[in-house]
């Protein structure tokens, strides 16, 4: 197993394009997340803001970036026919999906804590300056606050479960484009759906299963009881999502010949 | 003696150059490969379905008390359109050609007060608070009859807009500014002359001018004519974060009218107060209160056009269009991504060295494969959906057949600019997933984040202007009217660009990619 991470890393590292998209990662979530933190203005006294929630919205963004890169592990590898010399070198399909899946995750879990924690503090900067001041009820974002930790945390691991749901995306498909096509239709397709559903109950549902808006619901913070799923349940949701698309990629990469 | 010899000469049949081949080679290229045929099918069928599943998780129903009803039907206005039409209505008949005169002294009013959340009557003894509504209005009307949504033409005070002239509930003529007071009282004047109805109005009961003028056609030679007062809604839309919600209540408006003229035939001499487009089952809403030759009504609802919110658009039919989008922008990525992968791009541009045509023929493949198959879908989707929308109970927003055509060609149209866009964004980074990946978030996440409640109205209408995203205009089938207050926004289906200049913003990001996309398959070795 180490072999196999150790080759992973290998791979990743010798390339510049992980690198990059690692870069663009933290810099859409993080420009996102400012601008999204500089558009509120609250028109009456009382703002209904959810403060921490909005200044992490570039997450949004950066979630594309993440699953592009987790596409690339796999995809590319099938793209230049590298994978029948990783699979030579390493026959046990599992473990090298195994390591695929900790690269993927590690460099998901820091690159996404710089891009969350860059996002609050950006919050944090910009915020005040925009009417959410203390005296209106807003104390300045910190991490020792017990939902915004919470929201940042899973913030994190959300990134690390789109990235996980991509990886095992591209391994059933091996295809780069169809791949990134598929995660994207599964996370952008629910919200649309619930919006044109009239029906409550449809639309509770449909936005109970939705892998996105399920997993975003870890970063709300206030009016948690309106939400249609709380909060660590919701992660649980693109948890089940996460682990059915590598459950998925691992069968299909076992069956199949390559 | 000597042999000559001829040159050699390829027995080959020389094929034709000219473009049409090359298009029928891109053609052959998609055609032929299975895994891109049966997408497009795929594409399609999405369409369908998810059309199919928005009708099923789509019921609307009514509650009378503890047992659920069908819902009332919403009143359809003499051009087909959805109207609001309730208002307090003191009435008689009118034979023929003749005028109504009026005077009117005062318009008060202000948002209904509420008794633990619900409000219980809405007549003359209802206390109100704030102001009066801009468009609460009141004045004369001549009406074909008392049925919501038949044919009118009215002149009006209004809080906020001055005197205005409407009729058939679209249409609107300013008259003079500035708001009715016991001190500044407004004179208004109806006349009836076969269909053609004129309003006047007078500060001084001796000096007219004209406001408006409308024909009604096919009018009865006996309609009701009176005088009437309404306050629409009060709405206050708020949005943040996770969602935008519209909050209101009724509001009530009350006209005082006195030195009221009649001429022409009038055979009832007698006035009938009737609360039009009322609630069956509600208490009346509205009154008249007459002391000598002043008569005060006051009435709650509107006289105009439905614009959103009571039902279903048939742009909400082609929700799965969102899906077919993510498909066909893979294919136009992959159409081109595919030849430098397997280096199949080297052999098209030997075959063909003025790459600026093999883009151009790609294009046109692609954007013709993709708008064949979205007509085809939504022409298939959009009466299906709606059929079973309507069993379900939700009423679909009338609109032009011609409205309907724009909305089903167009959603196609905007899946072949998508896909021509990820053909020219491939063709730049010729890497696959990168491009799919840019080109659905360009298109789709402003999309979301605008429609779905993210952003606050502001910043949504700003990228529903600059993004991809703003092509989605072309599927807006509600009709916004500055006589009507409501919030025009994007969460509610209203973008800030009409229809085709929404669809040119999509373009034109389509055109710049496919001139990057040129240049560079220029500029590049392969």
């Amino acid at each position: 197993m180490m072999l196999a991470l150790h080759a992973e890393w290998t791979k990743l590292r010798t390339v510049a394009g992980p690198a990059w998209l690692l870069l663009a990662a933290i810099a859409s979530t993080v420009a996102l997340s400012a601008a999204a933190a500089a558009a509120p203005t609250c028109p009456l006294d009382r703002c209904l803001v959810d403060a921490p929630r909005l200044s992490l919205t570039g997450v949004q963004l950066g979630q594309v970036v993440i699953a592009v890169l987790a596409v690339l592990v796999v995809g590319g590898e099938y793209s230049t026919g590298m994978i029948r010399t990783t699979l030579t070198a390493l026959p046990r399909r599992v473990t090298v999906l195994a390591a695929k899946a900790t690269t993927v995750s590690g460099l998901t879990l820091a690159a996404g804590s710089v891009a969350v924690l860059g996002s609050l503090l950006a919050g944090r900067l910009i915020l005040p300056g925009n009417g959410l001041t203390r005296s209106r009820g807003y104390a300045p974002l910190t991490l020792t606050d017990g939902p915004t930790l919470r929201a940042a945390a899973g913030s994190v691991l959300y990134l690390v479960l789109i990235g996980l749901l991509s990886l095992g995306v591209a391994t059933a498909v091996r295809d780069s484009a169809t791949a990134i096509g598929v995660v994207l239709g599964l996370l952008y397709l629910f919200p649309i759906l619930a919006q044109v559903v009239t029906d409550p109950i449809w639309q509770r549902h449909l936005q109970q299963i939705a892998p996105m808006t399920a997993g975003l619901a870890i970063q709300t913070t206030t009016d948690i009881a309106s939400l249609p799923i709380s909060p660590w349940a919701g992660l649980g949701v693109l948890a089940a999502w996460a682990a059915g698309a590598l459950l998925a990629g691992g069968l299909l990469l076992r069956l199949r010949d390559t | 003696m000597t042999e000559t010899t001829t040159a050699y000469r390829s027995t080959m049949r020389t094929e034709r150059d000219g473009f049409g081949q090359l298009l029928h080679s891109e053609w052959t290229k998609f055609r032929t490969v299975r895994g891109w045929v049966i997408a497009t099918v795929v594409a399609a069928l999405v369409t369908v379905l998810f059309g199919l599943l928005t009708a099923a998780g789509s019921h609307t129903s009514c509650s009378n008390g503890p047992v659920e009803i069908a819902c009332p039907a919403i009143p359809v206005g003499p051009d087909g359109e959805a109207v609001k039409d309730s208002f307090y209505f003191v009435h008689q008949p009118l034979a023929g050609d003749g005028s109504i005169t009026v005077r009117v002294t005062s318009l008060t009013g202000g948002v209904a007060a509420r008794d633990g959340g619900v409000v219980r009557k809405l007549d003359a003894t209802t206390p109100t608070s704030g102001e009066i509504q801009p468009w609460a209005k009141a004045g004369l009307i001549i009406k074909e009859n008392t049925t919501a949504g038949s044919a009118y033409a009215a002149i009006m005070v209004t809080g906020g807009h001055g005197v205005r002239m409407q009729d058939n509930y679209t249409g609107d003529a300013a008259g003079p500014a500035g708001a009715v007071s016991a001190a500044s009282p407004r004179w208004l004047r109806l006349t009836r002359t076969g269909n053609t109805l004129t309003g006047y109005s007078s500060i001084d009961g001796a000096a007219w001018t004209a406001v408006g003028t409308a024909h009604l056609a096919g009018l009865s030679t006996t309609v009701q004519a009176g005088m009437f007062a309404t306050s629409p809604i009060q709405e206050t839309f708020t949005q943040q974060l996770g969602g935008g919600s519209a909050t209101g209540g009724p509001t009530l408006a009350t006209a005082r009218f006195d030195t009221l003229g009649l001429q022409g035939h009038w055979p009832e001499k007698a006035w009938t107060g009737d609360a039009v487009g009322a609630e069956p089952g509600r208490a009346a809403s509205g009154e008249l209160r007459q002391s000598g030759a002043t008569y005060a009504v006051t009435g709650t609802g509107d006289i105009a056009p439905d614009v959103a919110g009571s039902g279903a658009t048939i742009e909400q039919t082609l929700a799965g269009v969102f899906a077919t989008l993510a498909m066909m922008v893979v294919l136009g990525v992959l159409f081109i991504t595919t030849e430098y992968r397997r280096g199949m791009i080297r052999t098209s541009l030997t075959a063909r060295p003025r790459r600026g045509q093999i883009l151009a023929a790609k294009a046109m493949v692609i954007g013709a494969v993709t708008f064949v198959t979205g007509l085809i879908a939504n022409a298939v989707t959009f009466p299906l959906t709606a059929h079973f929308l309507r069993a379900n109970g939700n009423f679909i927003y009338p609109t032009t057949w011609l409205t309907a055509l724009r909305v089903i060609a167009g959603t196609a149209a905007l899946l072949a600019v998508a896909a021509v866009l990820a053909l020219a964004v491939g063709t730049i980074v010729r890497r696959s997933a990168g491009a799919v990946a840019a080109v659905i978030v360009l298109i789709v996440l402003p999309y979301i984040v605008s429609t779905a409640g993210v952003l606050p109205a502001g910043p949504s209408q700003w990228l529903l202007r600059l993004t991809p995203a703003a092509g989605f205009a072309i599927q807006q089938s509600l009709i916004e009217y500055p006589q009507v207050s409501h919030a025009y926004v994007p969460a509610f289906g209203f973008y800030p660009l009409a229809p085709w200049s929404g669809f040119a913003v999509l373009c034109a990001y389509a055109a710049v990619a496919l001139g990057v996309a040129h240049y560079l398959l220029q500029r590049r070795d392969t």
